[in-house]
């Protein structure tokens, strides 16, 4: 596979894609005698929406799990904004700007909408112990700020109803959205997102997709995906890498990744008359 | 060889029987365990209303005849029969029965789908509740429990090694209980493993304790297998209370048995029948051990009381699972 | 009808952020710090303060400590008694060697030892969680006690293993001592206890809180959204462990006058505290009240019902009052895990809408 041009281009519907955000280059990954990631380069620019997709057990969660830190690959370089990234706990990644939403979703529980949200805030605030014990004055200023911040996203993502609600207790589609709500809080860089709809109707898909294409366009997130709905993919996406048993099948534009043989074997297959 | 070398062998024979009846205690949390996730805190002072049971059912003493006085202003106490010691240990089994029945029905059944944490506290619930009752239904005085288990160094023993170790060394001293103790101990481990290895009941308990929705599926009633756990463990917390309060009496110091079975578990591993044994095995000798070599002379004694329980600390931050039990893994 | 938020509308973050967004319940608040500063110590019999306030709002701050580590951080730690026995050892080494010192300054370093204490307790809970935590911290509990009684150094080498009190005074009251005036006792106590529960309500709201709270649900998405997890477990286990140990050091300096360790801090007590969280409600200030008041009361009333009312014997309370904590447990573990605290929650929203069912 001949590397991606690495800095930008303009994509059909006029949006200006920057240099690199994320570079992997041969990325392997074992888990005792499995080997997840074999060898695996591939880029994502600023500003663009990358989908990764393939067969199940391809390895792509463990690519996302790669990415933001919580898995250490034994082989190859990932560079964060053009500098090399040695190995860093995943809280150290999180305040480096990568935010993520899981495929099942991690949420907390005991906690209210809000809060979930607010959480997503904390690489954000950075009044000390001393002044949250005392409340009134610095802490209780950024709590107000944030908070404003917050209430931006709940706007944005229509959830201000259930802002109060106890999340253990919304249904699934909602609860999508509360986590995409608290990656968002974040303000990240690149933005990770592990099979955003799945489970969900055609509705809800839809919303979520509006959303997705929302956050690329008005906050100028870099957008990282995992999605099996191809439908989605090909609307959506600006390019695409597909993996299969650990290896990068294919690498380009949506079209390109279509109409790709090896692709098509693998994992589209064709439509018959 | 010097006598204090055999000394030392003979604490370690004492402590080696120690373990045993550490393992036995050992053993009744690690069936719960094993089926249902629970860590039944309850268990020591299930041991100890088992054996109180008992003495009630071989003294003829009327259940809650402290409160009925209280009420009714009368001075009953006894019934005025004795029960044979068999007869009264069936009893006491069938009462441990009707226990563990009540437990599912009223308790577990509640609490299915809650994190392990949340069980546990409610076995400290248990726990407490069963304290209060035992003490109310029997008395709290001390009690003596004797159902013909031979007490009292084993003379023969004692003789036949005294030629060891020169004239200062009088032969290995070894309680007769300590060593009925073990025997029967023994016996129950290998009576617990053959029924889980090769019994139908028992290939049920080992499919629960592995899966809960598989085994549903599979037509294995949760309920019922829960009921059969935790009246196997009464049964062995019956054992447990006898070896106990016929060494130290009935009181109210066996429930702490308990909290002594848990680094036994740490260390073996919470899920497993052999970790329990060897792990007991271990905590005991190496209680009596660490107290003879390095706690009496060097530490002002007395060490036993936390020896196990950093045993067991370590092996928590090095090793988890404990030398038998199953990995802990956390997926994202 | 009465009880109502309609008409109620905050206009700014604030508002809605306060701790009394209703006005009643502030007003209900008012009302009972009016009580407690003024109507109690002047009507308060002596039995009444030793029997039940003096105990609620000292052990008010450890149920709170422990909450902010169990209820809020979720890490289960059954080593409460032990680390009041570090909260008193601490106070009574501060006060014989140092006999000038402030007793309040006395009891606050206390605390602080405590909290250094808990710090070091709590590093296993990096690598073991939930309940194998907890037992992890009974290893504490038992050493602690086994080391207070052994090591003379603690108990300046007396012969009864005892350590007693000193006679101290602040602002000139004795409060220490056989001749510790209650009510001066019960006024440091309860300002202690409003201070520390205003602390632990401002942190837990605020951003610690959301980490601690993460960490409690989920502590791998925890990790990966920012918080660092070390730091974040330790410092709660600071945190309470300073709330424990001022407690103990009040339970040993103000209250007791003088302990034995093995019977004033044994593992029942670690156990009373987790029940008093657990009934009152895990993750709540005021749940941890609530629940100290009801550990605390029960004993008494049930007590002076059954054996001043009714002539029963002493011990028959006591198994009975073992019988109802267990009862109460289970029922609430059952029923509402989230304690009287949540119950009264939901008595309120209730009420809200009272007389009307929807």
């Amino acid at each position: 596979m001949k590397k991606q041009q690495a800095s930008g281009y303009t994509t059909a519907d006029g949006r200006k894609i920057g240099g690199p955000v994320m570079e992997m280059e041969n990325i392997t990954l074992r888990f005792g005698g499995v080997t997840a990631i074999q060898d695996i380069s591939f880029d994502i620019l600023e500003g663009e929406i990358r989908a990764i997709i393939g067969p199940n057990g391809a390895g792509k969660s463990s690519m996302l799990n790669v990415i933001n830190g919580f898995y250490h690959p034994q082989d190859g370089r990932i560079l964060y904004k053009g500098v090399e990234r040695k190995p860093l706990k995943p809280y150290e990644i999180a305040h480096q700007g990568i935010a993520r939403t899981f495929q099942n979703i991690a949420l907390f529980k005991g906690m209210s909408t809000l809060d979930n949200i607010m959480t997503g805030r904390l690489t954000h605030m950075k009044s000390s112990m001393v002044s949250q014990a005392l409340w009134w004055g610095a802490a209780e200023k950024e709590e107000v700020e944030n908070r404003e911040k917050v209430e931006k996203i709940i706007d944005f993502l229509e959830i201000q109803t259930i802002r109060k609600t106890p999340v253990g207790r919304l249904p699934y589609g909602l609860q999508k959205r509360v986590e995409l709500g608290r990656a968002l809080a974040a303000e990240p860089s690149l933005l990770l997102l592990d099979e955003p709809m799945a489970g969900m109707n055609v509705e809800e898909k839809e919303d979520m997709s509006r959303f997705i294409l929302d956050v690329n366009d008005e906050f100028a997130t870099t957008i990282a995906l995992i999605e099996h709905d191809m439908g989605v993919v090909m609307d959506i996406a600006d390019r695409v890498v597909v993996m299969d048993y650990g290896k990068k099948i294919g690498d380009g534009t949506p079209n390109e990744v279509r109409n790709n043989q090896a692709v098509i074997d693998a994992y589209l297959g064709v439509t018959h008359e | 060889m010097p006598a204090e070398f055999y000394f030392g062998v003979e604490v370690f024979l004492n402590g080696l029987m120690a373990g045993v009846m550490y393992s036995l205690v050992a053993l009744g949390f690690v069936l719960i365990f094993k089926a249902s996730g629970i860590f039944n805190y309850a268990q020591g002072i299930m041991a100890l209303f088992a054996a109180l049971t008992l003495v009630g059912f071989q003294d003829g003493q009327i259940p809650f005849s402290h409160l009925i006085n209280a009420i009714f202003g009368t001075e009953v106490h006894h019934f005025g029969w004795h029960l044979h010691t068999f007869f009264a240990i069936l009893a006491a089994l069938v009462v441990m029965i009707v226990f563990a029945w009540l437990v599912e029905k009223l308790i577990l059944q509640y609490l299915v789908n809650q994190e392990p944490i949340i069980l546990f506290m409610a076995t400290i619930g248990l726990a407490y509740f069963m304290e209060g009752f035992g003490d109310l239904m029997w008395g709290s005085n001390v009690k003596k429990l004797d159902v013909g288990i031979p007490q009292g160094g084993n003379f023969w023993i004692e003789e036949n090694t005294a030629f060891l170790g020169g004239e200062d060394f009088y032969g290995f001293y070894l309680d007769n209980l300590d060593i009925y103790a073990t025997v029967i101990a023994a016996v129950l481990v290998i009576a617990l493993v053959i029924f889980s290895q090769y019994t139908k009941t028992g290939r049920a308990l080992r499919a629960v304790a592995d899966d809960h929705q598989a085994a549903l599926s599979v037509g294995i009633s949760l309920r019922t297998i829960w009921v059969i756990v935790w009246a196997i463990a009464g049964f062995v917390a019956l054992v447990a209370g006898i070896m106990w309060g016929a060494k130290s009496g009935v009181q109210f110091s066996l429930s702490l048995i308990a909290l002594k079975a848990l680094p036994v578990l740490m260390l073996g591993g919470f899920t497993s029948i052999p970790g329990a044994i060897i792990g007991g095995l271990i905590i005991g000798v190496g209680e009596k051990m660490f107290e003879f070599l390095i706690g009496a002379p060097l530490l002002g004694g007395a060490t036993e009381n936390w020896f196990a329980y950093m045993v067991a600390l370590v092996f928590l931050v090095f090793r988890p699972q404990g030398l038998f039990g199953e990995k802990i893994i956390e997926r994202v | 009808m009465f009880y109502r938020e309609a008409g109620e509308f905050k206009t700014s973050y604030r508002a809605d952020q306060q701790t009394f967004p209703i006005r009643l319940d502030k007003i209900g608040f008012i009302l009972s710090l009016f009580a407690a500063f003024v109507i109690i110590p002047i009507t308060m019999s002596e039995y009444w303060a030793q029997a039940v306030f003096l105990p609620f709002l000292i052990f008010g701050i450890a149920a709170i400590g422990l909450n902010i580590l169990t209820g809020y951080c979720g890490q289960v730690s059954l080593g409460s008694g032990g680390f009041m026995a570090v909260g008193a050892y601490s106070c009574y080494k501060l006060m014989t060697s140092f006999p000038d010192m402030n007793m309040l300054v006395c009891i606050l370093l206390s605390g602080g030892v405590t909290a250094f204490v808990g710090l070091i307790f709590g590093l296993p809970s990096l690598r073991i969680k939930g309940f194998y935590l907890a037992v992890a911290t009974l290893a504490a509990q038992f050493f602690l006690v086994w080391m207070f009684n052994k090591v003379g150094w603690f108990y300046n080498y007396s012969a009864s293993g005892q350590i007693t009190a000193p006679e101290r005074t602040l602002f000139g009251y004795v409060i220490t001592g056989a001749k510790a005036e209650t009510v001066p006792v019960y006024f440091v106590c309860l300002g202690l206890l409003v201070f520390l529960a205003l602390i632990a309500r401002n942190l837990t709201r605020g951003a610690m809180g959301r980490k601690w709270m993460a960490i409690r649900d989920m502590d791998i998405a925890a990790e990966i959204i920012g918080v660092n997890p070390l730091r974040a477990k330790l410092t709660a286990f600071a945190i309470s462990s300073f709330y424990v140990g001022v407690s103990g050091a009040l339970l040993f300096a103000l209250y007791l006058g003088a302990v034995e360790v093995g019977e004033a801090f044994s593992i029942q007590k670690s156990f009373i505290i987790l029940f008093m969280i657990i009934i009152g409600g895990l993750g709540s200030i005021f749940g941890s009240l609530v629940g100290a008041a009801f550990m605390i009361g029960m004993p008494v009333i049930l007590k002076n019902l059954l054996v001043s009312n009714l002539g029963w014997p002493g011990d028959i309370a006591a198994h009975l009052e073992f019988m109802i904590v267990g009862l109460m447990i289970i029922i609430f573990l059952i029923l509402e895990p989230h304690g009287l605290a949540m119950l009264w929650s939901i008595i309120k929203e209730k009420l809200r809408i009272w007389p009307f069912a929807h």
